[in-house]
């Protein structure tokens, strides 16, 4: 059973409105990198016309 | 499934009513579903449910204990539909394939569920669930979501929106009620517990995103469970309730700084993540006090560790969570691929990204590309495409197909119909979803060798 560590911070203080950035993103290289090689290795997986395959993506009925 | 060895066996409808409403009667001019009886039904090995829904293949995992084995056979349902696709394109012409998507929504307005089903003690009173259930599902999508690239809210238009964080926010227009496909409710009012409907009822949720992520699943089933036992044993200290539930499920779906307040219906405001916050510290108090046993066993333990490691990443930087989360690793996925090519977020090949992410075929899924952090691994998803839990009823219903297939002339969830060889049929009712076990049942199996002998020992 994995150690339990004591709740961080459960009290909720109702506050007003602070609205942030957006998810800034951590941009250390080594993320920087990591990415790069995602988008090289996807391209040649991609979907080849992706405005026929988005359009052509329709469901009928069903839940 | 071809090597399951039960394709044959169908669904019994007999006992389905999904009309019947949890609050006790049904409102006028509410339409219950219907419940198709024609299309493919099977029931696998495995305990599960693969049926024909409308247009696509539909999967109900067997009845899980816990979240680590909900997840178990949610990646064994996702094998299973990738063999179904496997076979499907082989009986097609060169150049034709059937593809499946894990997904919840076309990006055109019509969307499709991910259910999840829990047990509950048939004497809490509904309008407590009602409140919590609430209160949590608008609040946990800050890590169930799937991501969503624009807006599918009726009337909205699609670029309204560049990214969501969930799938199915956009499609949810009641609070409470008992549609699952017209005017949506987040909390459904289904009342067919599959089960002794004295003792339980089965809270069934339609709210929630199909996940990539084995942690958002293991998340989404674990902290709703858990969250569920402290709803029974009315050990929640306050009631939580927002002023307009529905605003604010689309709210924070859209809400990717996780900070936006949401008003309450006292006129104070919360935040999401205060909301998930609060629930995370009740459970881990009522754990800690009472044990894990109501709140899913051992698991819970991991439950508790992981959600909390989640809130706290969610508050430091979202992006920290890159392989832990659907709505985060799509998002810096199509950010970064938006940013190399110079695209607008309503590009089409952001678009087709977006829906490929969910492709299940291994060699063209996204989702299998951007380094997502697994608990459970493929070696026991695969036993699991066979084999029923242990310690659910879903052994008894996973055995019996396993050894006595050609005898069972039909299965649901709470009975078993067989054709032993006498002149009537014989049905062996399940209404107690815990018994059934391998501890229970499972020396029978070992035991028996005709499904007569299997009716004489249970007594049938």
């Amino acid at each position: 059973m994995a150690e339990r560590s004591q709740i961080r911070k459960p009290a909720p203080s109702e506050r007003a409105a602070d609205v942030e950035e957006a998810p800034a993103g951590s941009d250390g290289a080594e993320i920087k990198a990591e990415l790069d090689d995602l988008l090289d290795e996807i391209d040649d997986v991609l979907e080849a016309n992706a405005e026929e395959f988005v359009k052509s993506y329709i469901q009928k009925g069903g839940e | 499934m071809a090597d399951s060895g039960a394709g044959a066996v169908g669904w019994d409808f007999i006992d389905e009513s999904p009309g019947n409403d949890a609050r006790g009667f049904t409102p006028a001019g509410a339409m219950a579903p219907e419940v198709e009886t024609h299309l493919v039904n099977a029931v696998l090995t495995n305990g599960a449910r693969y049926y024909v829904d409308h247009a696509h293949p539909e999967l109900s995992s067997p009845e899980c204990a816990d979240a680590r084995t909900a997840v178990v056979y949610d990646r064994a349902a996702e094998l299973i539909a990738q063999a179904s696709m496997s076979a499907a394109s082989s009986l097609l012409p060169d150049g034709e394939d059937v593809v499946l998507y894990k997904n919840n929504s076309d990006g055109k307005g019509n969307s499709y569920g991910c259910h999840e089903n829990y047990l509950m003690d048939r004497a809490t009173p509904f309008s407590r669930i009602a409140t919590w259930a609430t209160a949590h599902f608008v609040t946990r999508q800050i890590y169930t979501g799937a991501g969503k690239v624009g807006s599918e809210t009726p009337g909205a238009r699609l670029d309204d929106v560049a990214y969501q964080l969930t799938q199915r926010a956009d499609f949810f227009e009641e609070e409470i009620g008992l549609e699952t496909t017209l005017k949506r409710p987040i909390v459904n009012t289904r009342d067919e517990p599959h089960a002794d409907a004295a003792k339980y009822r089965r809270l069934h949720v339609i709210v929630g995103d199909a996940n990539m992520s084995q942690t958002a699943t293991f998340l989404k089933v674990g902290a709703t469970a858990a969250v569920l036992a402290l709803v029974e044993d009315d050990a929640l200290p306050r009631e939580l309730r927002f002023a307009a539930p529905v605003a604010a499920l689309r709210q924070v779906s859209r809400d990717l700084t996780l900070s936006e307040p949401l008003r309450l219906d006292d006129g104070r405001t919360i935040t999401a993540l205060e909301v998930q916050w609060e629930l995370l510290g009740c459970c881990r108090k009522y754990v800690e006090a009472n044990g894990p046993a109501n709140t899913g066993g051992e698991a819970t333990y991991e439950v508790l560790d992981r959600w909390e490691a989640v809130l706290a990443a969610l508050e430091d930087d979202p992006m920290e969570l890159a392989h832990q989360l659907d709505w985060v690793a799509k998002y810096r996925l199509l950010e970064a691929y938006r940013g190399r090519h110079g695209l607008d977020w309503d590009s089409d090949r952001l678009r087709a990204m977006a829906i490929q992410y969910h492709d299940l075929r291994p060699e063209r899924s996204l989702a299998d590309r951007v380094g997502l952090e697994r608990i459970v691994d493929d070696a026991e998803a695969a036993r699991a495409v066979g084999e029923p839990p242990p310690d659910t009823r879903a052994f008894f219903r996973g055995r019996c197909l396993q050894s006595f297939a050609s005898d069972v002339v039909a299965a649901n969830w709470d009975s078993i119909v067989f054709d032993a060889g006498a002149d009537t049929l014989r049905r062996v009712p399940m209404m107690e979803p815990m018994r059934g076990t391998r501890d229970h049942v499972g020396t029978l199996f070992d035991d028996c060798t005709s499904v007569a002998e299997l009716l004489r020992q249970l007594g049938a």
